[in-house]
């Protein structure tokens, strides 16, 4: 069960009550007593989210997903296939024109209900749907269109299949594919970022976080059960590691956070959408003017300087062996 | 086998043969083997062909003609998050470098295989699981960008249980990093190979080890994305035994070959000589002022 649908069930009663009321009498003090309850309860619940409970935020169900950004757009027309083995749903592509600009989507799909996480794989994409991205973004390179991604996963899929044909391999080849790309590319993390299943799609020149959305080596889950060999220290997990959009914009992992209302994102999601949209145009603008060379080596120089660096004061560990 | 020269004049500097207990027992066989000899037989069971993780320094040492200068030795780690759990991850970082005799997961530097100058890396399992934090992208990279100044083909053993969660996302941007470093180093036409052995899965699998223009797997290494208990978590159900190993990875296609040890050094050698034409070769250690020998 989601942590946050848990807290603000009567957060979500009392809203309707007040709505109910309103209809009737818009000016009763009663109204008023009780707007000001919900103001209150709001703060209560979502003015400090612990890092769990903004993985909890980034998972919520009504939180939007990939599909209501793309409908968002001025157009989309999907394109399917790695041209191998088969159309991984678990990823969406294609062609698509925002504020007027032409660009490639590629993005991560969650389902709104059972049955579609069921046909979308709960958004853990194979290595045919990064096989496919790989193709698009090869496409996109090819026709001078800027590259946009949508990420939200719980991590690549784990499945027999997947190692099969070599999960491996396919991300590796799009984080090459990305590099090489000569055309901008700005990544969006817009539910859950998680491992190197969203990475795959999210080596850009600029990579834009919701506010609640989490962005972590390894799912919560995955790393308790990687460093404790226990996956319900989740919670836990999530405190160690450093995985909110706050925290990266530190590390200069991420370029830009996307405020949310109070409550998250599925409280005003048209118009959270709406300004997701705005911030990847006035990213695209001002990467619109670079050339290929310049984009390159920015975006070499960008991951070049994250982590450790020389330290010519310590201690030489090893020497020449002989 | 015989034992080649080069191997008998670096015996006495056997890093794993050094460790107290005299003897190992093969997992496979069950045989007790003495450690010097397993030492010597570049730790494969002589009986049945078990394959022991083996030290980076071995492993250097079971490669390289004479020399090996080492680089990246002033690239060290530190503790971004301020992670503490059971312990501090400081007080780990100190355990494994005093266990495992190394200052971080991978020993970068240049040597030559039978006269062809190599920028090598080899990571070891024994430090954090062979996990790639900063430390490891960073040397990956650095011996990359150094081999790419000197237009040497380099090559990277592999051993990794993947990113290092200590260090969080961090760590996951070494994928990202070392992908940019490979990529250069290839489009300049270098030729780049990487050996995996037991076992390289996770980030270092879905990164570095699968860009190269060709990929040897030790045999009998395990070699996958996911680790085998997420997999068998999520499916319920127990994989067979030579799922995710390189014999699988072959069948499957996704490896140039399969080479056991012992015929490791000999096969890269001749894999240099198809891809490297050794009359233009110039580049040499004695020509690198900065790692001339002393």
């Amino acid at each position: 069960m989601n942590l946050i649908v848990e807290r603000e069930k009567g957060l979500v009663e009392l809203e309707a009550r007040v709505t109910a009321l309103r209809e009737r009498d818009a000016a009763s003090d009663e109204v008023r007593v009780l707007e000001r309850k919900v103001e209150e309860l709001r703060r209560d619940i979502f003015g400090h989210l612990t890092p769990w409970e903004r993985v909890n935020m980034a998972r919520h169900p009504k939180r939007p997903i990939a599909s209501d950004y793309l409908a968002a757009l001025d157009r989309f027309d999907e394109l399917h296939g790695d041209r191998h083995f088969r159309d991984d749903p678990a990823l969406i592509a294609g062609f698509a024109k925002l504020n007027g600009r032409r660009v490639m989507v590629l993005a991560q799909q969650k389902g709104r209900d059972t049955k579609e996480n069921i046909r979308r794989n709960f958004g853990m994409v194979s290595p045919e749907g990064y096989r496919k991205a790989r193709r698009l973004m090869e496409l996109a390179s090819h026709l001078g269109l800027p590259i946009v991604t949508f990420v939200d996963t719980t991590g690549a899929d784990p499945g027999i299949g997947s190692e099969e044909r070599s999960q491996a391999e396919a991300i590796a080849a799009c984080l090459t594919t990305l590099t090489e790309a000569n055309v901008p590319i700005v990544a969006t993390i817009i539910g859950e970022g998680g491992s190197g299943g969203a990475l795959a799609i999210a080596l850009a020149d600029h990579v834009i976080m919701a506010e609640n959305a989490v962005y972590s080596v390894a799912s919560p889950e995955g790393c308790a059960a990687i460093l404790w060999g226990d996956s319900a220290r989740a919670p836990e997990a999530a405190e160690h590691l450093k995985l909110t959009s706050q925290d990266l914009l530190g590390f200069g992992i991420i370029d830009e956070i996307v405020a949310e209302p109070l409550g998250g994102a599925h409280r005003d999601a048209a118009g959270f959408v709406g300004r997701m949209l705005a911030t990847i145009d006035n990213a695209l603008a001002g990467l619109a003017p670079l050339s290929a060379d310049a984009l390159r080596d920015a975006r070499y120089t960008k991951y070049r300087r994250i982590g450790a660096r020389r330290d010519e004061s310590g201690p030489r560990m090893a020497s020449v062996l002989t | 086998m015989p034992v080649p020269e080069w191997l008998r004049l670096r015996r006495d500097k056997n890093v794993q043969a050094e460790d107290a207990s005299l003897w190992e027992k093969c997992p496979k066989c069950n045989e007790m083997l003495y450690r010097k000899d397993l030492g010597a037989s570049q730790w494969v069971c002589p009986r049945c062909g078990y394959h022991f993780r083996m030290h980076a320094y071995d492993r250097i040492n079971s490669l390289v003609d004479g020399d090996f200068v080492e680089i990246g030795t002033d690239i060290l780690p530190t503790d971004p998050l301020g992670w503490v759990d059971k312990r501090p991850y400081k007080a780990k970082l100190d355990r494994d470098r005093e266990k495992s005799k190394l200052s971080e997961a991978v020993v970068t530097g240049f040597a030559t295989l039978d006269g062809f100058p190599v920028a090598l890396g080899v990571m070891d399992f024994n430090f954090r699981g062979g996990t790639m934090g900063t430390v490891v992208g960073e040397r990956i990279t650095n011996l990359l960008e150094e081999a790419r100044r000197r237009r040497l083909p380099c090559i990277v053993f592999t051993a990794s249980g993947g990113a290092r969660m200590e260090e969080g996302m961090l760590a996951l941007m070494q994928m990202a990093k070392t992908t940019q470093a490979v990529q250069r180093f290839m489009a300049d036409g270098n030729l780049f190979m990487t050996v995996l052995t037991d076992p390289t899965t996770g980030g270092v699998s879905a990164s570095f080890a699968f860009q190269a223009d060709l990929i040897v797997a030790e045999a009998r290494a395990a070699i996958g994305f996911a680790g085998r208990r997420v997999i068998e978590q999520t499916i319920r159900q127990k994989l067979p035994d030579n799922f995710q190993t390189a014999e699988f990875l072959l069948e499957k296609g996704h490896v140039d070959m399969v080479v056991d040890r012992r015929e490791l050094r000999e096969t890269l050698v001749r894999l240099l000589d198809y891809a490297v034409d050794r009359s233009r070769l110039t580049p040499t250690l004695k020509a690198v002022p900065e790692f001339a020998l002393q």
